[in-house]
């Protein structure tokens, strides 16, 4: 099939973009996403035009690197799918798409349809962890945990960290990948104990680079594993609760 | 050719790491902060080494070209995590899954190495536990098991199909804390170029920023990498894009060894290649091959829909030539069953390049639901990919390139060859012999970082007490940068006509076909005649666009496959010396008379350890002897 593309070019992160026009020649459908994005690079290189960059590399929808707006979609139409599982038979001999990066205040963009997403490596700093060294712990069935809490914990930590919720988000929040975090280790036993902790210092540095949360949704559509806009809720009840203890302690 | 010192400790096979554990040298906790080391790599051999020198006291310096250290390749395994826990009561201990890797790696492995990851095996669950990882539960809130790869015990611990993702996620946010307290500076978008050797050891490295362009100079008392294996070399194989052998090799070509690296790993359930275009392939759990049955047609001109084939001209070829194990039998054989009926033209699929792994069967017996509950996910990522329903149409399957044991030499201590350097996971080559079992790769880089190399670290640094780290002015530094911008200068300067892309992809294919799943000397011959020539033209012809100055992902590459070149010469050099065949390494002269690997121990059971000379086509060989105490070696039948 052949395709017409404006893809958004950006030389650097303070340098002004602009879209351009490629045409996609004799993609085959069974081609992915990027693979159709592979060979329109190929092409540039024979032309002596410099190839786009885009952001990948697992290519099989786990390691949460790849991520593009297509037709004002993260990560394109498909329901739970990464830009990397997206397959061109999903489009249509001719069909125009219009390809941008990620585009959120806390997400610079870097090169083309490249950004910097370090700012979710800052909300895990900020206490998304359980405190263990190495060698301290006790036996792994020591503490039970019910199944129903295990699988639970288990939705929350399959975010692949990707930023389609931040990047379909109207506010640019945030609040979908920090709560999956905060959600997965605050229902387990092993989290309790650093629980309110977490939850405040957490939230505090997602909202230094993140917009507020207004309750749309467009995260939960867009996220490509299904996190459930049900653990901002869970979230939000324990920010309360630790703010409210705060107060108390102070 | 020298004698390889492994350092394995003496006594018995039982207590030799705890034995040695007390006889190693300590630093003083106060000390540890005087000591600088640098990791490269995050993945789950990086981060947890990371984390865990940072917890010590430490000053760790980590390096990853990834834009966050949750994104290594580590994040795809799918399986499991094995322990010799024995919490199932079904007869598992320490010694069981030393004796089961050993015999699984086709004794090509040492002996006191594999033992002693079996031994902290149970430690890295109850780690990996107290950090939060979300490991699948029984009812009764105990940790549930499942058995995999051949194993006779369950000792498989999993998170759903994401097992790798979240072990990884657990020693990320370990190495997230640490960053956070300080004793971690978390490097990221930076690739290691070079290895600087100052008086015979290892005192830094040069680091190119992926985003600016700049080069850095950073020098420490050691130096650890955890950079992964390099079955990218292939081109097509189940490893991420970026997956490459660059770290290790920059090593090698300063003096560490590189040992077995024509041990690699082809995995029998990748979705075959659908076009030229293709750029990876994706790995379909091997658990399908539980209820799926592997055939092709009889007639290589067969073109009906796979349903309107009779059953009597279907060729059920595992199951007729292993009647006992069928289509359960190992990765390496199934693999190269499926290469004799594709060879033979038989292959299905459009570029008649796979094989059928049917479900009629199954959902006849079981039906929809029932196979829906066990495979569903599997099913969906399929047709995701393919387009194709697999309730409806069989699934085509080929085998991938997908680990590799081969990497880096390192003793007992995990330190290579060079005094300083340090190779950890799956970037060395200790513990899988001539191939890895299902679920070994995720315990092995924990074992390593969490609680080996924390140890023999220790040992190597206490006598440098007081002693300063390399400055980066140096000479040696200077000359590595020089280096390094030579390179850059002259792939960017090369002006040629083809894509880096385009030279990978070739260099792939001759591996694939001269290195791959069966290899013969005509082939390894012809390939060490064939790589040089692609490779001066590749140095001729090669077109790198842009600059060195901002985010180029050409320029990366570029330097990767010239390295991945160097490499797949030595691989087929050492797979021309190993007059044998074992485990992953299957060379046709060398069979029983049904078509098995035969190995021959008398004459190989040793690690080849390869030393750089300068010429890619003349490196000197190094043997390193396997003694067996505990192991007694026999030839595996599935029939």
């Amino acid at each position: 099939m052949n395709l017409t593309l404006r893809v958004w070019r950006q030389a650097g992160p303070d340098a002004p973009g602009r879209f351009e026009t490629y045409e996609a020649k004799g993609i085959s459908e069974d081609s992915s996403f990027l693979e159709m994005l592979d060979t329109v690079n190929e092409e540039l290189v024979a032309e002596g035009e410099e190839p786009i960059e885009f952001m990948h590399d697992c290519r099989e929808g786990i390691c949460g690197t790849c991520g593009l707006m297509i037709n004002g979609r993260a990560h394109g139409p498909e329901l739970g799918t990464a830009t990397c599982q997206l397959h061109m038979r999903t489009y249509s001999d001719g069909d125009e798409l219009v390809i941008e990066p990620f585009r959120a205040a806390g997400f610079p963009i870097i090169k083309d349809l490249v950004v910097g997403r370090s700012a979710f490596d800052r909300i895990i700093e900020a206490g998304g962890y359980v405190t263990v060294d190495t060698g301290s712990a006790p036996d792994a069935n020591l503490t039970p945990v019910p199944k129903e809490t295990a699988d639970l914990a288990m939705d929350a930590a399959a975010c692949i960290g990707c930023g389609a919720c931040v990047a379909a988000c109207p506010n640019g929040a945030a609040q979908l990948f920090t709560s999956a975090k905060i959600s997965q280790l605050n229902v387990l036993p092993q989290g309790q104990p650093e629980r309110y902790q977490r939850t405040l210092g957490m939230v505090e540095v997602m909202e230094e680079h993140f917009g507020s949360c207004t309750n749309m949704g467009e995260c939960e559509a867009a996220c490509p594993k299904g996190i459930s806009i049900d653990f901002i809720a869970m979230m939000n009840k324990d920010y309360r609760k630790a703010t409210f203890a705060g107060r108390k302690a102070g | 050719m020298t004698v390889l010192d492994s350092r394995v400790p003496d006594g018995p096979l039982e207590s030799k790491w705890e034995d040695h554990k007390f006889d190693m040298k300590l630093v003083n906790p106060n000390n540890k902060r005087r000591f600088e080391i640098i990791i490269v790599g995050t993945g789950l051999a990086g981060a947890s080494a990371a984390a865990t020198l940072g917890e010590l006291g430490y000053k760790v310096k980590v390096f990853t070209y990834h834009d966050s250290a949750r994104r290594a390749h580590s994040i795809a395994a799918q399986g499991g995590i094995n322990a010799a826990k024995n919490y199932h009561g079904d007869g598992d201990s320490v010694f069981r899954l030393f004796y089961d890797t050993v015999k699984g790696g086709d004794y090509r492995s040492r002996e006191a190495n594999v033992h002693r990851l079996a031994e902290v095996s149970n430690s890295i669950i109850d780690q990996c536990v107290a950090q939060g990882v979300p490991f699948a539960r029984e009812y009764g809130g105990l940790l549930d098991n499942r058995s995999f790869g051949g194993a006779q015990v369950s000792r498989t611990f999993y998170a759903r199909g994401q097992t790798g993702q979240q072990l990884l996620l657990g020693a990320y946010q370990a190495l997230s804390r640490q960053v956070k307290e300080g004793n971690v500076e978390l490097i990221t978008k930076s690739e290691m170029l070079e290895l600087v050797v100052v008086d015979g050891k290892a005192a830094g490295i040069v680091v190119r920023d992926l985003v600016t362009g700049e080069i850095t100079r950073h020098s420490a008392h050691a130096t650890v990498l955890a950079t992964g294996g390099y079955a990218n070399a292939f081109f097509l194989s189940t490893m991420a894009m970026a997956s490459n052998v660059t770290a290790a090799w920059r090593a090698h070509r300063k003096g560490a060894f590189f040992a077995n690296p024509s041990f690699t790993q082809i995995h029998p359930t990748a979705i075959p290649s659908s076009d030229e275009f293709q750029s990876k392939l994706t790995l379909m759990s091997e658990s399908l091959r539980n209820d799926g049955r592997i055939w092709v047609p009889e007639d290589p001109d067969e073109s009906r829909h796979p349903a309107d084939i009779p059953e009597e001209e279907r060729d059920y070829y595992l199951e007729r030539r292993y009647p006992a194990f069928g289509n359960l039998a190992p990765r390496d054989i199934s693999s190269r069953a499926a290469k004799v009926v594709v060879d033979e033209g038989k292959g299905v699929g459009p570029l008649k390049n796979g094989v059928y792994l049917d479900f009629a069967d199954v959902m006849e017996r079981l039906g929809h639901d029932a196979v829906a509950d066990k495979y569903g996910n599997l099913f969906e990522m399929y047709e995701r990919i393919t387009g194709e329903d697999p309730y409806e149409v069989p699934m085509r399957i080929y085998p991938a390139p997908h680990y590799t044991m081969g990497g880096l030499w390192v003793d007992y201590h995990l330190q290579t060859t060079i005094p300083g350097l340090f190779s950890i996971g799956e970037s060395n080559f200790s513990d899988h012999g001539a191939n890895r079992l299902g679920a070994s790769a995720l315990m092995q880089g924990l074992a390593d970082g969490y609680f080996v190399l924390p140890y023999t670290i220790g040992d190597y640094l206490a006598p440098m007490l007081g002693q300063p780290k390399v400055e980066t002015s140096a000479p040696e530094f200077d000359q590595a940068e020089q280096d390094v911008q030579a390179r850059i200068e002259k792939y960017l300067n090369t002006n040629g006509t083809r894509s880096v892309d385009w030279f990978h992809r070739e260099l792939g294919k001759l591996l694939w076909d001269y290195c791959g799943m069966e290899r013969t000397k005509e082939g390894l011959e012809k390939a060490l005649s064939e790589i040089p020539a692609l490779r001066a033209e590749f140095e001729r012809d090669v077109r790198v666009l842009g600059s060195a100055e901002s985010l180029n992902s050409s320029l990366e590459k570029v330097g990767r496959v010239a390295d991945f070149f160097e490499l797949a010469e030595l691989m087929c050099k050492d797979a021309l010396v190993r007059e044998e065949s074992c485990g992953g390494h299957f060379r046709a002269e060398h069979q029983t008379d049904d078509g098995e690997a035969q190995r021959d121990d008398e004459n190989f059971a040793h690690v080849t350890a390869w030393e750089w000379t300068g010429d890619p086509g003349d490196p000197t060989e190094h043997r390193e002897q396997l003694d067996f105490e505990y192991v007694t070696l026999t030839q595996r039948s599935y029939k």
